[in-house]
């Protein structure tokens, strides 16, 4: 109003005098007073807004600047064997990991800590390349193991060096080394899709590993643990200022295997610089004593890390170091599988007294099935088509009782089964019966795919493990379940049912195959009271045309293999030795035999594994370390970069053995000739052989035994 | 007043002077805490400043109207100068200059212009025939008078003195009783060229404090940082604050600032809205009072001058608490009586010392005063 008379007034009459002025000083003057306190109301309005109703979130925000939570990796769970040994452990460390995201210059940064870590030019590279690979919020293990000196030296450098990380910890500490690696497996830090699928945020935190094949994998949830947490107060640059609380790490449970650890040490050593496995099962409760797969890596430097020399080395071996033969290698079981179609003939009805007659072959149709010994065995009854391993008792026999029959007792007896093992995964092989070929092929069964499946040839694949287990439900007439976790509820085997004395039958006919006049005399225990019980068999894995299978390109040769049990006729202990193209059988017991020492004689069983590891070379692990220095020194600049994903170690090698597994084999078309057995203490030709016969009529006699020594 | 108190105490405007005191107290206070719980650097040093420049502000009190009104050109012009000489000396030492240094204190001749200005302008419309008021003749001169410092100190640059002398000085030309429609006029202009003003005049750093602002968690870790931080400390004091030296984003460095610019919100953090209210009660005290001194002088020069001064302490706290309350973009202002540092307390001190001068003179000529 006062305005607007204003502006009216002086539009009529444009006198401005002191009058005016000051009244009009006093108006403005309340105008820019009042506006004046408006402002001041309206910043009263905010403080309180602020204060009182935003009050909470700003206060969490305050704590959140202030508080800084730092997780505590837990302490991994042990894997103790059977008797509370661990297997795998965690030894307390100096470590130092990199957040490539926080670090300004990571080439740089890594020149500097080279020198202080003693970081050579292949572990720079094998660095470079996962930071250039993983997500920059992982972190990148560069030293574990170090001692304080280096922890120290790498502390006091810290404010140059953004994003690096030394800290005390926890590293994962398997005592024996390659002797477990595929059982156990490795742990090692979560890859960006392990961390999509479990957004848990220890898994990036720094120095954390998970499981990352084997049992480590498979128990990971158990065996992690709960972090610990540290509430620390720091500044806004990040300085600590003082510890406000800290909450224990709780350890993982520990996860108790039915291995012996010292037996699967033993065995794994004794395996020597053959590429095989060893398989032993208590013969009470079913419980794995030892699954020994060599050669194989070394888990604590593969929890370190792959480097690429290694993954290298390994990944180019024949011998495949990176699969696990117990589970996933499969084999022609050859001789082994015929204990078991022995009970097949028993449990039909046939009398073991039975006897047929061995003139070095037989004669089916129009084709003669050779024997591995063409000189023919003579009388044969059961026992001793068991343990002089008689082709032709087998093919007789086997065409009169029918392979269905065979099939079904191969399946009792664990052949072409899956255990509900805690394993990754297992292949299972191949149990070939006239309605597996039709479907298969869409071809009828013939008689030498009878006579080929009687001495384990053609189709049939089986693994170590259920080789194990054939022998344990042969030898006990137990329907033994493999297991591999401890726990207090001891298993009771239902029966397998066997009628009459048929067990006692098998056993003494195995125990002669050791202990009498069979194939495998050089077995026998050097222990006067317990004798072992056993099967020899040789694998064919080329045609004769190609290879003898006793000698000359490693991958030609025969596989060798053996089952037993021990003592003979209150079995204690059962298992199988597989050896890859160790060129007959004769490769295979004395393994077995040395294994069984070692279990009823821990001390005999040293010694002889002592005088061959002085042949060798030193133990398992110092083969390895050797291996790899001489491997890095040959192979210098020139290797690529190891996986980034743990999984593609394994991939390809799983792959490979999975498209054998699946391969579609040539169809047979005749049968395979058994390859020879060696046979102790008998006369020469000592062997089993296996010759394919593309058509019936004279082959070339076997050439004599390559294991012609007498006990 | 009783005749217990002396004379010469009773006189004082203790209306005025009592919040002032106490609000200095509380500043030092929260300058202890911001040192972490120490009086040196802050706090001891901005109490001693404080009773430097109060002493300076009684001995301003002493000076008669028309020695006033004869200092008031020629001490704008030896500022004005000073300024320039700022100007060349940064253009030899290539870079921002704002100080002189003269052997024993450092001068600021941006602080010194807010109060200069409006002293001249006072004078200016004082002198100027009430006839003329209306027309070009009161406008021109004053316009100078405002936007010569205005460009010097802009190029200096600092934006936010330059609109501090701006201000201090628009609000003396508005209560001179010029024509509203050309501060309608300005309004419009200025709202039609600050987009311009905004794309060209503004350095980059400028623009980008304007945009945080607008959008302060588009970049909390960037330019939106002091922003957010000081909302953090504000709004976790709640009610009543952390308390004494508990405060964790100042001692934790968290806050940008916290003995300056964002002192009041290293206050909030600790004494929460209470002393919020607290600060802001003074302040409100402390304006009122220079109002009433305004309003109870008699003549033109005096008015103006009183006006003006209250107006420019006003733009110090207002600005500041928008700003660290994120009602504004940072500007660097300090918080009069609060903040530690020497230039804002010496012009604060020169505005309330030249208000308690009117106020004597008013007491002197008779008429009332006011307590």
């Amino acid at each position: 109003m006062a305005l607007l008379r204003r502006r009216r007034a002086s539009r009529a009459k444009p006198i401005t005098s002191p009058a005016t002025l000051s009244a009009s000083f006093e108006r403005r003057s309340f105008v820019v007073g009042a506006v004046q306190g408006g402002v001041g109301l309206l910043l009263a309005g905010r403080m309180t807004y602020l204060s009182v109703f935003e009050s909470e979130k700003y206060t969490l925000e305050s704590e959140s600047n202030r508080v800084n939570l730092s997780l505590i990796p837990p302490r991994r769970g042990w894997i103790l064997d059977r008797n509370g040994a661990p297997l795998a452990s965690n030894k307390a460390d100096f470590r130092v990991d990199i957040i490539p995201d926080r670090m300004r210059d990571p080439k740089a940064e890594l020149a500097t800590l080279a020198p202080l870590l003693g970081l050579d030019a292949d572990k720079l590279r094998d660095l470079h390349d996962k930071i250039d690979a993983n997500h920059g919020f992982q972190p990148i293990e560069v030293a574990s193991g170090l001692n304080y000196e280096q922890f120290a030296a790498v502390s006091v450098r810290l404010p140059d060096l953004p994003g690096v990380v030394p800290q005390r910890g926890f590293s994962r500490f398997y005592p024996t080394g390659p002797a477990v690696g595929h059982l156990i497996g490795f742990v090692g830090p979560a890859n960006a899709e392990e961390y999509q699928k479990d957004r848990n945020p220890i898994l990036i935190t720094p120095g954390y590993k998970i499981g990352k094949d084997g049992i480590e994998k498979q128990f990971e949830q158990r065996l992690r643990g709960v972090p610990g947490a540290r509430r620390v107060e720091v500044t806004a640059t990040g300085r600590m200022v003082r510890d406000l609380a800290t909450r224990e790490d709780v350890q993982g449970d520990p996860v108790q295997l039915t291995i012996d650890g010292p037996l699967q040490d033993y065995a794994a050593r004794r395996l020597g610089l053959e590429s095989g496995s060893v398989v032993v099962i208590d013969c009470q409760t079913g419980d794995l004593l030892c699954m020994a797969s060599m050669p194989s890596f070394d888990p604590n430097s593969f929890s370190d890390g792959i480097g690429r020399v290694e993954y290298s080395m390994l990944s180019q071996d024949e011998r495949v170091p990176l699969r696990n033969k117990v589970l996933k290698g499969l084999y022609p079981p050859g001789s082994t599988v015929k204990p078991m179609v022995a009970m097949s003939f028993l449990e039909a009805g046939l009398d073991p007294n039975a006897a047929t007659s061995c003139a070095g072959g037989l004669r089916v149709g129009n084709r003669v099935f050779h024997c591995w010994n063409r000189r023919g065995h003579g009388h044969v009854d059961m026992a001793k088509g068991i343990y002089q391993s008689c082709d032709v008792y087998f093919y007789h026999f086997a065409q009169q009782i029918g392979m269905d029959t065979i099939a079904a007792m191969a399946r009792r007896c664990g052949m072409g089964q899956e255990f509900p093992l805690p394993v990754l995964s297992q292949f299972y092989g191949t149990v070939p019966d006239p309605a597996w070929k039709l479907k298969k092929y869409g071809q009828e069964w013939q008689a030498y795919d009878t006579v080929n499946a009687t001495i384990g040839q053609g189709y049939m694949l089986a693994n170590p493990l259920q080789l194990a287990v054939m022998a344990g439900r042969l030898a006990t007439g137990k329907k033994l379940m493999p297991r591999l976790q401890l726990n207090p509820d001891e298993p009771n085997p239902a029966s397998m049912n066997f009628h009459g004395d048929h067990v006692q039958v098998i056993q003494n006919a195995m125990s002669d195959v050791v202990n009498g006049p069979g194939t495998a005399g050089r077995a026998r225990l050097p222990i006067d009271d317990v004798l072992m019980a056993g099967k020899t068999g040789t694998a064919q894995v080329v045609g004769l045309n190609i290879s003898s299978g006793k000698g000359g390109i490693w991958k030609y040769r025969d596989h060798g293999l053996f089952i037993f049990f021990a003592p003979f006729d209150n079995p204690r202990y059962a298992g199988a030795v597989v050896i890859e193209h160790g060129g007959g059988s004769g490769a295979a017991y004395p393994i077995a035999r040395d294994v069984m020492t070692f279990m009823f004689d821990p001390q005999k069983g040293l010694e002889a594994l002592y005088a061959l590891e002085k042949q060798w070379g030193g133990t398992a692990q110092e083969r390895l370390t050797a291996r790899y220095a001489a491997f890095a020194a040959a192979a210098g600049q020139n290797i690529g970069p190891a996986p980034r994903r743990e999984e593609d170690v394994f991939a390809r090698v799983d792959a490979e053995s999975r498209a054998a597994q699946t391969r579609p084999q040539p169809l047979e078309t005749g049968a395979v000739a058994p390859p020879p057995e060696p046979v102790a203490n008998t006369v020469p030709p000592n062997a089993d052989q296996a010759i394919p016969v593309p058509s019936p009529g004279p082959s070339p006699l076997p050439s004599p035994a390559p294991f012609p020594e007498p006990r | 007043m009783n005749s217990v108190v002396p004379a010469p105490v009773a006189r004082q405007p203790w209306a005025m002077l009592a919040p002032l005191i106490l609000l200095t107290l509380f500043g030092s206070a929260v300058l202890f805490s911001a040192a972490g719980g120490n009086l040196q650097p802050f706090a001891l040093s901005h109490l001693v400043r404080f009773a430097i420049f109060l002493t300076m502000a009684s001995v301003m009190t002493l000076f008669s109207r028309e020695f006033v009104r004869l200092f008031a050109y020629p001490a704008y012009a030896v500022i004005l100068l000073l300024l320039v000489g700022v100007e060349a000396l940064g253009f030899v030492g290539g870079g921002s200059q704002r100080w002189i240094n003269l052997g024993p204190i450092v001068l600021q001749p941006s602080e010194l212009m807010k109060p200069a200005v409006v002293l001249a302008l006072a004078r200016f419309y004082g002198d100027l025939p009430s006839g003329m008021v209306p027309t070009w003749r009161s406008l021109v001169p004053a316009g100078v008078m405002i936007g010569v410092p205005m460009l010097l100190v802009l190029a200096q640059p600092d934006l936010g003195t330059a609109l501090a002398i701006g201000f201090g000085g628009a609000i003396v030309m508005f209560l001179a009783g010029l024509p509203l429609k050309w501060f309608g006029g300005a309004a419009a202009a200025g709202a039609a060229l600050a987009p311009l003003a905004f794309f060209f005049g503004l350095k980059p750093y400028q623009q980008r404090r304007v945009f945080t602002f607008l959008d302060p968690e588009s970049d909390p870790l960037g330019d939106g940082y002091h922003i957010t931080q000081s909302k953090i400390a504000i709004g976790s004091g709640g009610i009543t604050g952390k308390g004494f030296n508990e405060g964790s984003q100042s001692h934790l460095n968290y806050l940008p600032e916290p003995h300056t610019d964002f002192v009041f919100a290293t206050m909030a953090e600790e004494w929460g809205l209470i002393g919020g209210l607290f600060v802001l009660l003074a302040f409100f005290l402390i304006l009122r009072w220079g109002w009433k001194v305004a309003l109870a002088s008699e003549d033109r020069f005096s008015r103006l001058l009183a006006g003006g001064m209250v107006a420019t302490v006003f733009f110090y706290v207002a600005i500041n608490l928008m700003m660290v309350m994120g009602l504004a973009p940072v500007v660097g202002i300090p918080l009069p009586f609060m903040s530690h540092g020497g230039s804002s307390m010496m012009t604060n001190m020169i505005c309330l010392g030249t208000l308690m001068m009117i106020h004597r003179w008013n007491v002197r000529s008779g008429r009332r005063g006011l307590s």
